[in-house]
This record gives structure tokens, sequence and C-alpha cells, in this order.
């Protein structure tokens, strides 16, 4: 098992960062009742974790029995029938599902599926708890339909169901969905806290750790604590015992995007842009996201560039990443990008050198 | 109606409430959870600050009949409420279920539903006018399309006829957030009425009233930021009520208001604008990633920057006002659209550096 899973704090009483929002999270539902919850925060900022341990206070251990189960739908969609699949990961009292997997059929899991789960009142033989929860994951890729498909149910089976929502860039959920749940922002750990993570599981793990050791791998994390836990873990497979200066090394697609950059800044013209696409297409095909490829690119660029350049390049990418999410091939947008670039760049080197 | 869930089930629930809880507050809750998580107003002369609306559906119940409407307006001022409230009034429990068809997004709506199942319920004949059970129980049915802002053109388009077939039997209800997405021949049938943010005095009159009869204590500082912070919606002052009472007791303040609402604190902001004044792109890149890994939702900060930048002192000319107050306003539509919000951020403060230090505004 991997570390990030396995020194997943496992209850509310646990968590190492988050401790406040933790204790908050218990208060809110020792009455047996909370309302619809909406976590939003950066990427390996602690939601997920927060949301298990939240399951497991309101629903006491059975709620750590879960079966993952690939599930499929016949949905009857007017003239014709659609067949639906989704995992979803299950115990008695919760469901789990990432209903924007489903992609621009979202709104059937919404309509038809998730309604149907909202609906059924759990039984319970002890006639405690009264309702279910659904945990619904990346609420903010959600298309616009399916996000208005969900409002009504969420007031309409609020005695039979809870919903907690999950996602990053909460600007993404619409204003109706916010309005209708008790918003939780789960900002990503200062890099202190994250130190206190990695010392925490070097000690459960009888790692020695050089002064400094953890504090820069913290520093490299981005403030990512999944990413921090990681780059622990990987240090530990290369080389250990850990010495003061050892090399913590990137993810390999960032030194991909560290050669494109460095390509983009050699060379601007056709046979150049030619190149930086071929290597642009790696990095999609092996599924890492357009908008995370061109984030990247703009703070590996930003690094390199005159301070006037700067404000102009962060202007363009903004605008190719808009467009990117309107249109449909993402390779176009940073393609354009990139040409874009290599012609501010170029008009700069001219008229700076001649 | 189906949606207050069955009342012995939301109480069921809180017969386990810890015994070390006074027999006193224990009831409180059961009434609070009662009264505001799972009820609205069930009557319409209850809804708050939409008095033209109440004044017309007050008219409605006494001559048992009226137009086709539209509501519209931002979320939780009142729309399904009023809705709802109207369609009980009028025919009561009893023949509520054969009078009333309520369809919102989470039905499929599409051309098909329109054409067999709406259709179909619009063109059931009704008896004639006559009181029941105290009831004004008028000759139509009643068919709410709530969040109708999400049905397709072509469904809305083939709307129309129906609309039109059995108008003598059937009314419409629209509601709606945004009024542009319902088509101009739907729209021009009925009687619209667009639902008011609540002013903060009726915010805070509704507020003092729940906090009454729960037995909370609010002082002014506290009950003027739960105004302020909600923006009109009701329903998100209830939320952010009933979840600090959770956390933090029956009495309280301000802060814990703030706390639960997830507002970006002001120095947040401030500090993003003093970076960008200072025209290092630096200062201003750090700013943003600061603000995106706090996770503060860029649509808020585009909010509230706006309110910085208008109310800016005499160093900022009324110009580079109205330029960067553009350059938001485009930032807000990509963010709708989906855009990254880190880049956006980025894109707002590299505008802001230029125009406030007069670069060249376009590339
Ligand atoms: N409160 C905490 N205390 C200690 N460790 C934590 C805490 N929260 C998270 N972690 C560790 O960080 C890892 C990542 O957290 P988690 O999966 O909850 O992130 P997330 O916010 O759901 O990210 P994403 O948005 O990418 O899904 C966990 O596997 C766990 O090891
Ligand atoms: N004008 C009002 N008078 C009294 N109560 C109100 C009013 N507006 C909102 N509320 C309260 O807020 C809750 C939500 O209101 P409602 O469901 O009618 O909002 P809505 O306008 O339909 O919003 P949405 O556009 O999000 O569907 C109700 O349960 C009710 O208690
Ligand atoms: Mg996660
Ligand atoms: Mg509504």
């Amino acid at each position: 098992m991997l570390w990030v899973d396995k020194y997943r704090p496992k209850s509310l009483d646990k968590v190492i960062v988050h401790e406040d929002i933790a204790q908050n999270l218990k208060k809110l539902v020792t009455e047996q009742d909370c309302p619809h919850l909406l976590f939003y925060g950066p990427s390996g900022s602690g939601k997920k974790t927060l949301i298990i341990a939240l399951l497991k206070q309101i629903f006491g251990a059975s709620a750590e029995k879960v079966k993952v189960e690939n599930r499929s739908w016949k949905v009857d969609a007017g003239s014709r029938t659609l067949d639906l699949e989704l995992t979803t990961l299950s115990s008695t009292n919760h469901v789990e599902l990432t209903p924007s997997d489903a992609g621009f059929q979202d709104r059937y899991i919404v309509q038809e599926i998730i309604k149907e789960m909202a609906k059924n009142r759990p039984i319970d033989t002890k006639g405690k708890k009264g309702y279910k929860v659904l945990v619904l994951n990346e609420v903010d890729k959600l298309s616009r339909e399916a996000q208005h498909s969900l409002r009504r149910t969420m007031e309409k089976y609020s005695s039979s169901c809870r919903l907690i929502l999950c996602c990053n860039s909460s600007s993404k959920v619409t204003e109706a969905i916010k309005s209708r749940c008790l918003n939780v922002r789960i900002n990503a750990p200062s890099q202190e806290e994250i130190v206190k993570v990695l010392e925490f599981i070097a000690k459960k793990e009888s790692l020695q750790l050089p002064q400094g050791f953890a504090a820069r791998i913290a520093e490299k994390s981005n403030r990512s604590l999944r990413r921090a836990i990681l780059s622990l873990e990987t240090c530990r497979v290369q080389n250990y015992p850990f010495t003061g200066n050892q090399v913590i090394s990137p993810m390999d697609w960032e030194e991909y995007v560290v050669e494109i950059a460095t390509d983009m800044m050699k060379e601007q013209s056709p046979k150049g842009l030619f190149q930086v696409r071929g290597k642009v297409y790696e990095l999609l095909v092996n599924c890492i996201p357009p908008e995370v490829i061109l984030k990247r690119l703009l703070h590996e660029l930003l690094k390199r560039l005159d301070p006037d350049l700067k404000l102009e390049v962060c202007h363009w990418a903004a605008y190719y990443e808009h467009r990117m999410r309107l249109g449909q091939k993402a390779i176009f947008h940073i393609e354009a990008f990139v040409a874009k670039f290599m012609s501010i760049y170029k008009n700069f080197l001219i008229s700076t050198f001649g | 109606m189906a949606e207050a869930g069955n009342p012995e089930n939301i109480i069921r629930g809180y017969k386990e409430v810890s015994v070390t809880e006074k027999r006193g507050e224990k009831r409180k809750w059961r009434q609070f959870f009662r009264a505001h998580s799972h009820g609205r107003p069930k009557q319409v002369k209850d809804v708050a600050h939409q008095e033209e609306v109440v004044r017309v559906l007050t008219n409605t119940l006494e001559t048992a009949n009226c137009p086709h409407m539209l509501f519209y307006g931002p979320p939780g001022t009142g729309k399904t409420t009023t809705a709802l409230a109207i369609a009980h009034q009028l025919f009561g429990p009893e023949l509520y279920k054969s009078r009333v068809l309520e369809l919102n997004a989470s039905d499929d709506r599409g051309i098909n539903v329109v054409r067999t199942k709406i259709k179909d319920f619009a063109a059931v004949a009704v008896g004639t006018n006559y009181r029941q059970g105290g009831y004004p129980c008028p000759s139509f049915k009643i068919i709410i399309l709530d969040e109708a802002d999400s049905m397709t053109e072509d469904a809305q388009n083939a709307l129309r006829r129906t609309m039109e077939t059995y108008s003598k039997v059937t009314r419409f209800f629209f509601i709606c957030n945004y009024i542009s997405r319902i088509i101009e021949p739907l729209a021009s049938r009925c009687a619209k009425f667009r639902f008011k943010p609540l002013s903060e005095e009726v915010m805070t009159n509704r507020i003092l009233h729940i906090c009454n009869e729960e037995g909370l204590t609010l002082g002014g500082e506290a009950l003027s930021t739960l105004s302020s912070i909600s923006q009109g919606d009701l329903r998100r002052a209830i939320t952010y009520l009933q979840s600090g009472a959770r956390l933090f007791g029956s009495t309280i303040t301000s802060k814990d208001l703030l706390d639960v609402s997830g507002v970006v604190p002001l120095e947040v902001v401030e500090r993003l604008f003093i970076a960008c004044k200072s025209g290092n792109f630096d200062i201003a890149n750090k700013e943003v990633d600061n603000i995106v890994a706090e996770g503060y939702p860029a649509s808020q900060i585009i909010n509230q920057l706006f309110d910085i930048v208008v109310k800016a002192g005499d160093d900022t000319t009324d110009m580079q006002k109205a330029n960067i107050c553009k350059c938001l306003a485009e930032t807000d539509k990509r963010l709708v659209d989906g855009a990254d919000e880190y880049l956006q951020l980025l894109d707002v403060a590299s505008n802001i550096i230029r125009t406030l230090s007069e670069m060249a505004q376009d590339f």
C-alpha cells in the first residue's frame, strides 16, 4: 500500500492538519443531522480524507466496509436507450460516485440515477439513521445541465438523503448549488504542516530524516500533501539512508515540460513549433490534463522571461486556456499558445538585439 | 407536500440527542429543523419582500383565476416557495396531486416529455369551478416548470403550441434564475415577476424572527454580517445560521458566521491589489499562487476586487478604473465558461499592473 493511503487519518480525531475543521465537522454531525456539504480546495489538500473520516463519524465502523462496483444502467432518453456505466463505492449507508465520468451524459446520471438513490430512504432495523449520504466527486466538472438537475433533488429529498459534494474549483459550481450547501473550504496545508505530516510518517516507518530534508520536500510539493508524501516515498525507494543533499526529483512529465520550455526559448520557427507539438502530444497521450500542461509550461517560461514579457505571456496563456475550455481539441489551443509565444519572443529578440 | 418529508421521521432522528443537553434546548432544536430546514412558508402572504407577486396572487385566490406566470430572480428569493404555496392554496391537499404537475431540472424535460407527459397532462379537462373544503379549486390545472432556464430551446419551442391549445384548462408557471434563457415567445405569453434579492432590512427581520423562535442570540454586528454575507439569498442566510448554531452554540458572533460562510477576508484581496500596484509581476504572481492554494473562489475574488477598484483613491484615474472593470467583467464571463482560476487571476493581475503603470493595453 502506498504511504498516502496507509497514513490517511481514519477518524476526525486523528487528523494532523485541518484539526479545527475536523472538530467543527464533528460538532456539525453530533445531532445526527447535517446540512448538505460542499468541500472545495486545491488538489491534495485533504478533502477526501475529511469526507471519509466524516462518514465514519456519522455511521460508525460500517462506513469503512466499502465495496467497489462497476455498475451499469439502462436509461430511457426519449427516442433511444442509453447505456451508462460508472464505478461506485458504497457501504450500507453511503454511495460515492463521480458523475462527471459519464462525460456529456452526466445529466442522465443526475436525473435518473442520483435521483433514484436519493429518493429511497435507507431501511434501518434500529430506526436510527433516517438518511443516507451520497458523495459526489468532481462536481466542478459537471455540465451546467447536470448541475441544474441537482438543485431540486437536493431540496426535495433532503429528508432521506444528504449530499456531500467535492471539488477543486468552487467557481465552477453554480450559485444555486452553493446556496443549498454549507461550503467548506479546505486550504492547502502550509509547508510547516506538511513537514509535520512527513515527520509523523517517518517516525512510523522508523526512518531517519536528515536536518532540513522534510522541509526541502515540502518546499517542492507546491503545498500538496499528497505530492509531498509521494516524494518522500520515492526518495525512500531511490536511496536510503537519506543523505542531506539527496536530490528530490521532479515528476517525469514536469521534466518534459522543462524541455519544451527550453526548446521554445531556443528556436522560434515553424520547425520548432512542429517539434514542440510532438512533445505536447506525447504528454496528452499520457493523460496529463491539458490545462495542467499549459500552466506548468507558463510557470517554466515565466522563470526565464523579462518582466514586461511576463505580463503579456500570462495574458495569452489565460486567453488560450479559456478557448480550450470552449473548444474540443486541446492540442490546437496549446499549439496556438506556443506559436503566440514564439512570435512575441522573436519580436522581442529582434527589437532588443536587432 | 411530499417535500416536507414525514415530520415523524425528522423528529425520530432527534430522539437520540445526547442526554447531557438540557431538555428545553432539545425541544428548540427539533422545532428549528422542522420549521426551517425542511419547510418553507406555506402561504403566499408569508413570502417576504416580493410585494408585487404577492398582491397579484392574493387576488388570484379571490377571483380563482390567473394568467401564465414567469418568476425569475437569483437563488433563495422565494420563487419555488411562492409557486408551491399558491398551488396548495388553490387546490388543497385533496386535489393537489391531480391538478398540479411539478417538473424541475431533475426530471427529464426534453422535447419528448413536452410532447407526451406535459401535453397529456395539459389536455385533461377539469370540472367547473366550485369551492371545495375551503379551497377555491379553479377550473384549470397548473404545470410548474421549475428551473426552466435549463430546458433546451427545442423543448421550449415545443411548449408554445401546448400552451396555446390548452390555455383554457391549464396555467403554466415558469421559474428560472436567468430570464434571458427563456425564449421570447414563451416569456411574452406570461405575466413576469422579478424576485428581488431580499433587502438587508427584510433579511434582518426574517433572521430575527427565526432567532426568536429558536432561542438563538445574535448581536447587532453578527446580524448585519449575516445579512450582508448572504447577499439577499435567504436560503443561504438560514444555512449559515443553522451551521453557526450547530458549531458554536446558541450565541453566535460575527466571526463565527464569517467562518462558516467562507467569504474571502478583505485583507486577502487588498494584498493582491497592493501587490499589483507595486508593479512587480513576481510579487503579484505570489499573491495569486497563495489565493489559489488557500482555495478562495476566484469568482468571489473578482467581486471583491471590483469593490476595491471602484472605491480606490485619487491615485487611480477614472479611465484606469474603467479599464480594470472591463477586464474584471471579461474574466467573470470566462470563469463562468469554466476557465482555470489561476490563469484568470494572473491575467487580471497582469491587466491591473499594465493599467496602473500606463503601459499599452492591447497586444
Ligand atoms: N488532515 C490530514 N492529516 C494528515 N494527513 C492527511 C490529512 N489530509 C490528507 N492527508 C494525506 O494527504 C493525502 C491526500 O489527501 P486527499 O486524498 O484527502 O486529498 P484531496 O483534497 O481529496 O485531493 P484531490 O482534490 O486531488 O482529490 C492523503 O492520502 C493523506 O495521506
Ligand atoms: N421571499 C421569501 N420569503 C420567505 N422565505 C423565503 C423567501 N425567499 C426565500 N425564502 C426561504 O428560503 C428558502 C429557499 O427559497 P426558494 O426555494 O423559494 O428559493 P428559489 O427562489 O426557488 O431559489 P432557486 O432559484 O435557487 O431555486 C425557502 O425554504 C424559504 O424558507
Ligand atoms: Mg480526492
Ligand atoms: Mg427554486
